[in-house]
């Protein structure tokens, strides 16, 4: 990064553009606000990392309920704590922009999905991601009953090759013919 | 807990065979989908995905790069791959290096080709800045959900089209006529009768005039403003006469309004495209799929706390009820005869009621319109005449409140599944609210057009002189209630209701509650608007610009009664098929405006006495006279193309287009659901073949006499076992199918 932590150098500004979906106006913005939440002795080292406790006061992030899997997927930490640098920062704003394709949107949204990060999603992943939904207290889960019936639909919808788990590409292809997808996984600062 | 090592589906077999399943070339190409850091021994220690490329996993990502076809990764551009920032740089720069081997001229059109794309993207974001109302429509969002926004995104797409509908008329009608006001030629009628039909009396008010009439003119568009460019008899005008050629204005006034017709037509079907795409292949219930609902179910823009509790709940009730609706629908599946001639009887009985319901409502607003053109020819006291002009749209106006209401109370009787109830509802009132201005147009015809055959003129021009303006009048008259009773509704009902609910500790306010949002009346109520400004424009060319302001305030009080008064809706109204809702009824409401225009143009005799048609029968007649003017050869080939040959022919060819693409479609089916089939039966054949290998490998095995060599326990390293095939003893696991 910059050598002043509020100044971006313009070949970096110029590179993030292109490797990325976001506009110089987002990339600014991202960094003002990704600057604002360091430590006031983490702003002159040369590529702070923000722990995650720390990006998760972010107002879009706050009231997410994928918040944690987001922090974890879009990581580059050797140990998985959820820290993210300025760059993976810009990469996750790049996947949720108004830009970002739906490949890549379906291929994060898929990881964010795997609670168990075994790249598949099977029943157990199914029945947390709806909890997360719904809400994790006791009057707001489904009963068990209705659970099931909910990831049989499921499966039965999206599981092309009846092995009972979604992989990757069963994924990309129900998302492919869902039109809510794109306008609901956006994130925009 | 460590079935995470492997990716497939966990077999009788256990673990060992999904270590197997792990080295299949699939399961390979997996691997490179994801982070390419994940496959190797770091990731079995630490069970979880890193994404540093360290120097074992990269160098694997290498090998299998180069085993792969050079053609799919190397051509993407690298921010559509799902990488990290440092992987992406590292793609970007071999694929500089790759570029710097082409040839001059392919260097040249690379460059070319990146710079294009560059111009093309900063166009794009110039006009996504550029758009109106951008961040109130992002606060909306966070705070309310993107079914909300859809709506707020739906009335700012009415905003541009009728500013559009403006610019059009004014460009090619008025500016004209104001640009040049000395060279316009008055027309003079050549038909019989000139002198009765053309006999258009004043209506300004003469002598002293009580300033409240003044007022009674201003929400009417009598008196004062009947003869301003608000009205269609204004524009008495035959052609004009420029230094260096003569502008036709009755053909360019009709040819704007086809023109504003069909281009409000190519809009909306190119903007309800965009969300369909290749979905319209297999016919499934798109938006009620359970899919759709959990992939893609939480509005990741959301910003606010409550709005997100609210929206939790939301989608728990809709889970809930949808789960409820398929057991209903087993059931309905499962209904006797007896049951079934039962409920039939019923709708058919509840359906007749809601048609008697309909007609006694339209010959409501059929009488007071024609109360309401006979009183307006006697003088009355000011709130009296006023009443009497807004009769038609006070009854309009009462129907579309009651209807609804009792339509949501019969749906209830007749046993339908609940997402069907309210488009069915929905459906009805739709209908309502179209057809009461048919009606209030029917009725004004029925007075304009001569019952027996002895007008002279062709219509009635006693009581109507200028019928155009009349016509025009009402439908000014609807629009400016129409606001009215918005703005009243907002400030009278929805902010006291939540006064109410606020402060009143009593049981009957709690039970009222909070306003939510309706989302379908609130559309029903702008379609509703706009159907009468296409309708209307044609006989009161300013009516773009006032629909354009009219919702442009109506923008912001919805907002304001959003974010005050509302909470968001229990039920929530999805973006997608909310998208597909508000384009569909504004197509109905485009198709609904076509028919009195239509009926107009091509049957009824146009005014003598006023408007651009003076000296033609019908509106539509100045077109042929103008192709007759034009040179021979284009005459002909317009005669031609008009000529009920080739509209046969047009048609003949559609219909087999038609039929070609419906049965491409259906041929499109077949093959994908023998694919699908064909995918699940490979599924099961590679599990069986897994076992078969498994149980060949044990009994040699065992024919062996030992354990294998392999010491690695269960879950340890791979290196041992990447060699070769596993050995290890499944264990008795359970599996949960």
């Amino acid at each position: 990064m910059g050598t002043s932590a509020s100044q971006l150098p313009k070949d970096l500004l110029s590179e993030y553009q292109e490797l990325t979906f976001l506009t110089k106006q987002e990339i600014l913005l991202a960094h003002k606000r990704f600057t604002e939440l360091l430590a006031k002795d983490d702003r002159s080292c040369s590529n702070p990392r923000l722990p995650m406790s720390r990006i998760l006061t972010l107002p879009e992030l706050k009231s997410n309920p994928f918040k944690e899997r987001i922090c974890l997927v879009f990581s580059t930490s050797d140990n998985k704590d959820g820290s993210l640098t300025f760059e993976d920062f810009l990469d996750l704003l790049s996947a949720f922009s108004d830009s970002a394709t739906s490949d890549i949107k379906s291929h994060y949204a898929f990881r964010i999905f795997d609670f168990d990060d075994d790249g598949t999603l099977d029943r157990k992943d199914l029945e947390r991601l709806v909890n997360c939904l719904t809400g994790d207290t006791d009057e707001t889960r489904l009963t068990s009953d209705e659970m099931k019936q909910l990831i049989n639909n499921i499966l039965e919808e999206s599981d092309i090759d009846k092995d009972g788990t979604v992989n990757l590409s069963e994924f990309q292809h129900v998302i492919s013919r869902s039109p809510d997808f794109v306008s609901s996984f956006k994130i925009v600062l | 807990m460590d079935h995470n090592d492997s990716v497939f589906f966990m077999g009788p077999s256990g673990p060992s065979s999904n270590l197997l399943l792990d080295q299949l070339p699939s399961y390979q190409s997996l691997l490179y989908r994801r982070k390419p850091s994940v496959a190797g021994s770091s990731r079995r220690r630490s069970g979880q995905r890193t994404r540093l490329g360290s120097s074992s996993s990269w160098k694997l990502k290498g090998e299998r790069l180069e085993e792969r076809p050079k053609v799919a990764p190397l051509q993407r551009h690298a921010r559509e791959l799902p990488l990290s920032m440092v992987e992406k740089r590292r793609h970007k720069e071999r694929h500089m290096e790759t570029e710097k081997e082409l040839v001059g001229w392919e260097q040249w059109w690379q460059g070319t080709r990146h710079s294009l794309k560059r111009l093309r993207e900063e166009g794009g974001h110039l006009l996504m800045a550029l758009q109106l109302w951008r961040t109130d429509i992002h606060v909306i969002e966070g705070m309310f959900g993107t079914g909300i926004r859809s709506y707020f995104s739906f009335l700012r797409f009415l905003v541009l089209l009728n500013f559009v509908i403006f610019l059009l008329m004014f460009g090619f009608v008025m500016l004209p006529i104001i640009a040049v006001p000395h060279a316009s030629g008055n027309i003079t009628s050549n038909l019989d009768n000139e002198k009765t039909c053309s006999d258009y009396p004043s209506t300004s008010r003469q002598g002293l005039v009580v300033f409240h009439q003044y007022i009674s003119d201003l929400l009417s568009g009598t008196g004062f403003l009947e003869e301003t460019y608000l009205f269609y008899g204004y524009y008495k005008v035959d052609s004009i006469n420029f230094p260096k050629f003569s502008y036709n204005l009755p053909l360019a006034y009709i040819l704007i309004t086809v023109a504003y017709l069909f281009l409000s037509l190519i809009w909306i079907v190119k903007r309800s495209a965009a969300g369909f795409k290749q979905n319209l292949i297999q016919d499934e219930e798109l938006f009620q799929s359970f899919c759709n609902k959990i992939f893609a179910g939480w509005d990741f823009c959301i910003t606010n706390a409550n709005a997100a509790r609210l929206k939790r709940s939301s989608l728990l009730y809709e889970l809930k009820t949808d789960l409820e609706e398929e057991r209903i629908k087993q059931k309905i599946a499962g209904r006797t005869r007896k049951e079934k001639c039962r409920i039939y009887t019923i709708r058919l009985a509840l359906n007749i009621f809601v048609v008697s319901v309909l007609a006694a409502c339209f010959y409501c607003i059929y009488r007071a319109t024609i109360y309401s053109q006979e009183s307006q020819l006697k003088h009355q006291i000011f709130i009296l005449e006023l009443l009497s002009e807004y009769l038609p749209s006070i009854v309009i106006t009462l129907g579309n409140f009651i209807t609804p209401l009792i339509f949501s109370l019969i749906i209830q009787y007749e046993d339908y599944s609940p997402a069907f109830e309210i488009r069915f509802t929905l459906m009805r009132c739709v209908f309502m609210r179209l057809a009461s201005i048919g009606v209030l147009l029917f009725s004004l015809w029925s007075q304009i057009t001569c019952r027996d055959a002895s007008c002279p003129c062709g219509y009635n021009h006693e009581l109507y002189p200028c019928w155009e303006s009349r016509v025009g009048q009402e439908m000014y008259k609807l629009m400016i209630f129409d606001f009215l009773i918005i703005g009243a509704t907002t400030l009278f009902v929805e902010f006291p209701r939540k006064l109410l609910v606020t402060h009143c500790e009593h049981g009957l306010a709690k039970w009222w509650g909070q306003q939510e949002f309706a989302i379908p009346n609130n559309v029903l109520e702008i379609v509703y608007g706009q159907t009468i400004c296409w309708i209307g424009t044609f006989y009161c060319p300013l009516l773009p610009a006032i629909s354009t302001i009219k919702y442009f305030i109506i923008f912001y009080i919805k907002k304001l009664t959003l974010i005050h008064n509302c909470r968001p809706a229990t039920r929530p109204f999805r973006a997608s098929s909310s998208n597909f809702f508000f384009l569909g009824v504004l197509l109905i409401g485009l198709t609904m405006a076509y028919i009195p225009i239509i009926a107009s143009f091509a049957q009824i005799s146009c005014s003598q006495a006023c408007g651009p048609f003076v000296g033609f029968k019908t509106s539509w007649e100045v077109v042929p006279r103008s192709v007759d003017q034009l040179p021979y050869g284009i005459t002909i080939f317009l005669k031609g193309l008009a000529s009920e040959a080739s509209a046969v022919c047009f048609f003949v060819i559609t219909c087999l287009a038609m039929f070609y693409v419906i049965a491409l479609a259906r041929a499109h089916k077949c093959v994908i659901h023998q694919l699908r089939e064909q995918l699940a039966m490979e599924a099961r054949d590679k599990r069986f073949l897994i076992e078969k290998l498994l149980q060949a490998q044990r009994s040699a095995a065992r024919f062996r006499g030992g354990t294998s060599s392999s010491s690695s326990g269960l879950y340890g390293p791979r290196s041992s076992t990447s060699q070769g095939l596993c050995l290890l003893e499944p264990p008795v696991s359970t599996t949960n199918v």
